[in-house]
């Protein structure tokens, strides 16, 4: 019982989310295509930098660097397949079957990338991290330059415009998704618990370096997926296109959005998308804005719009906890509260 | 071998403008424990500074020893007072909070001036401010006639005259940090901000003049650089700034001596191997050098194991 509804959970939301997906990619006006695009794969983005930097208290600023290994796994795996049909498949299809197969390919490759990455940097903590994650976003990119079979700094164009609102919809669902199930699982346990102090988490026998590699690829594989993504989107992929610019933008989506907050991201990532694309008549203020945002928000509110709550969690809509008979699994914890909060286990279940 | 020591005299040149910036990084770092990712733009800031009071004094057009000088102080004298006021109003609100808190603050601060810089110009007289995106070309300061060329080595004489302001300004640091009553606050404040404020150390002061310290050095290594090498854009701060960073960590962070000697060898480190692979390759030399310091021996050339107490 517990397992299916579990599966449920996992289940639905693509279930709810195809059809709405699919009516808004029928209804929507070419235009909108490319922003609403946007707001998905900065959705992915955010919530997948989230599982690193928010729960597991990682700094990491290579987001973007995987994002290149993604986009560039994917371009050359259709670009390879491109007029070719799979067999008995009419040509729609197989158009499809071979975008699926590149995006997975691309999270693979970016996974891949991740674990090589997280392998010797995640023993270093805090501002190093962040220094050497970026040193390895910015090594990822110049390697790329250097590559003859990836077009150096003029990348790969020409790829076909596979990426639509219901690709990236799902892709995004899944990332939320899956940044749900991880918070309330074992793992994600074991993240927050390295976020809130990692000596005492090692003392209590979690193995922080695996569990923090272990993150950092699971990220990394989602940051490859929207690489993948926005690649066949705008049907080009550059070196310039993944800057240590682009990470820092993801970086302030989740840190507006609160470090540890799906939902917050996921609120950040649209809202700054579509600000950003509403300013676009004043593009060269764009990043002053940010800037500025970043360091006010920092002064004012350091721990972000949803702090390590989710928007559920905010008072009106807050769930009241679920009545559970004494002795029972105490140690779930209250059912309204967040799993990425951090709670007080003295007082579960709303009794004193 | 011509090429070897040509290597040589660039990789030095490149390496003294790292050294200089490294000290305004691992001063900081010794008394906040903070990396202060804006310490790349202002150098960039002391580049432009000295282009604008260039111009303002006329040294520009009529470069002179005197002017040259009071440009160069004058740079440093702006930037202190830039890393005054950004330690003042962003970091320091910020002290008793989270790390992570003030490293995303100075990351906010590095991309204002980055991005702040790279508006169109706003004032027009008696200079164009901001200095847009374009690159602008810094002014010869100095007439100092044909490079020196030694061994079939060409040695700009702009490079010499550099390393030796630098030596100078190292030597001055040094003196400052190890003979002073204000260096001996300010290791003081490195060691245990808390117990030197107990013994009646002001260290909110102290902490102010390490940025108006370390600003000032990185403004003067902004015009030595745009001296030699005089394409200046608002975006040449960032990896200068990394590099620099990179340089302070393989030096031990905190380190004085431990930057001087990290950024010559970071700067040779990347002259060699540029020069002898694909200059491509330049920006990922200094990360791959940080990476392999921190895994082979994180505290650095000159640093102290430290043991983390629980």
């Amino acid at each position: 019982m517990a397992r299916a509804r579990a599966v449920l959970r996992s289940v639905l939301p693509f279930l709810v989310g195809l059809p709405i997906l699919l009516a808004v990619q029928a209804l929507s006006p070419p235009d909108y295509t490319l922003i609403l695009v946007n707001v998905g794969v900065n959705v992915i983005l955010a919530v997948s930098l989230n599982v690193v930097n928010g729960f597991t208290g990682q700094f990491s600023l290579g987001h973007a660097g995987f994002m290149a290994v993604g986009a560039y796994t994917a371009a050359k795996i259709t670009l390879a397949f491109s007029g070719v049909q799979l067999a008995f498949l009419p040509e729609a299809v197989s158009d499809q079957l071979v975008f699926a197969l590149a995006l997975g390919a691309s999270m693979l490759t970016a996974a891949a990338a991740g674990f090589l990455v997280g392998m010797p940097s995640l023993r270093l903590r805090g501002d190093y991290l962040a220094i050497v994650t970026l040193g390895f976003g910015e090594i990822i990119r110049s390697l790329i330059e250097n590559m003859k079979f990836l077009g150096q700094a003029t990348g790969l164009s020409g790829l076909p415009p596979y990426t639509n609102i219901a690709w990236v919809g799902v892709s995004a669902i899944a990332t939320v998704v899956m940044a749900r199930r991880l918070a309330v699982s074992t793992q994600g346990r074991a993240l927050f618990a390295i976020r809130e102090d990692e000596v005492a988490a090692e003392a209590m026998g979690v193995d922080t370096t695996g569990y923090k590699v272990r993150a950092f690829v699971i990220s990394s594989a989602y940051a490859g997926l929207a690489g993948g993504l926005i690649a066949h989107a705008i049907l080009l992929t550059t070196p310039r296109m993944f800057t240590f610019v682009r990470s820092i933008e993801v970086v302030v989506m989740v840190v507006l959005g609160g470090l540890g907050s799906i939902t917050g991201s996921v609120v950040a990532a649209v809202v700054l998308t579509v600000a950003l694309e509403g300013l676009r008549e004043f593009q060269q203020y764009r990043m002053v804005a940010y800037a500025a945002g970043l360091i006010v928000l920092m002064l004012l509110r350091p721990q972000g719009i949803f702090g390590t709550r989710e928007l559920w969690d905010l008072a009106p809509f807050r769930r009241l906890p679920r009545p559970r008979p004494f002795g029972g699994r105490a140690s779930t914890g209250p059912e309204g509260a967040s799993p990425t909060a951090v709670r007080d286990d003295s007082t579960h279940g709303g009794r004193p | 071998m011509t090429e070897f020591l040509q290597h040589l005299v660039n990789g030095l040149s490149l390496g003294t403008i790292y050294a200089l910036i490294a000290l305004g990084y691992t001063m900081v770092y010794g008394v906040l424990k903070l990396i202060n990712f804006a310490h790349g733009d202002v150098y960039m800031v002391g580049a432009f500074a000295g282009y604008y009071l260039g111009s303002v004094t006329g040294t520009d057009r009529a470069p002179g020893m005197v002017g040259a000088a009071l440009v160069t102080l004058g740079a440093m004298a702006i930037c202190g007072a830039l890393g005054y006021l950004i330690e003042r109003f962003a970091y320091r609100p910020l002290r008793n909070r989270a790390r992570l808190t003030a490293l995303i603050t100075a990351i906010g601060v590095s991309f204002l001036l980055e991005y702040g810089f790279q508006l169109s110009p706003m004032i027009r007289s008696p200079v164009e401010f901001p200095p847009g995106p374009s690159p602008r070309f810094f002014p010869a300061l100095l007439e100092l006639g044909e490079p020196l060329t030694f061994l079939g080595v060409t040695v700009p004489r702009i490079d010499l005259l550099g390393l030796a302001v630098a030596l100078v300004l190292m030597t001055g640091l040094q003196l400052i940090v190890y003979r002073t009553r204000f260096g001996m606050a300010m290791r003081a404040a490195s060691f245990d901000p808390q117990v030197a404020g107990l013994m009646g150390i002001p260290v909110n002061r102290i902490i102010s003049w390490t940025f108006v310290l370390g600003s000032a050095l990185a403004a003067a290594a902004g015009i030595i650089n745009a001296s030699s090498r005089p394409k200046i854009e608002p975006l040449f701060g960032l990896m200068s700034g990394l590099k620099a960073f990179v340089a302070a960590v393989l030096g031990g962070i905190g380190s004085v001596p431990g930057a001087m000697v990290g950024g010559l060898v970071l700067g040779l480190t990347e002259e060699y191997v540029a020069g002898y692979t694909s200059s491509q390759y330049r920006d990922a030399i200094a990360f791959t050098v940080l990476i392999l310091v921190l895994l082979v021996r994180p505290e650095g050339l000159f640093g102290r194991a430290t043991v983390e107490k629980v």
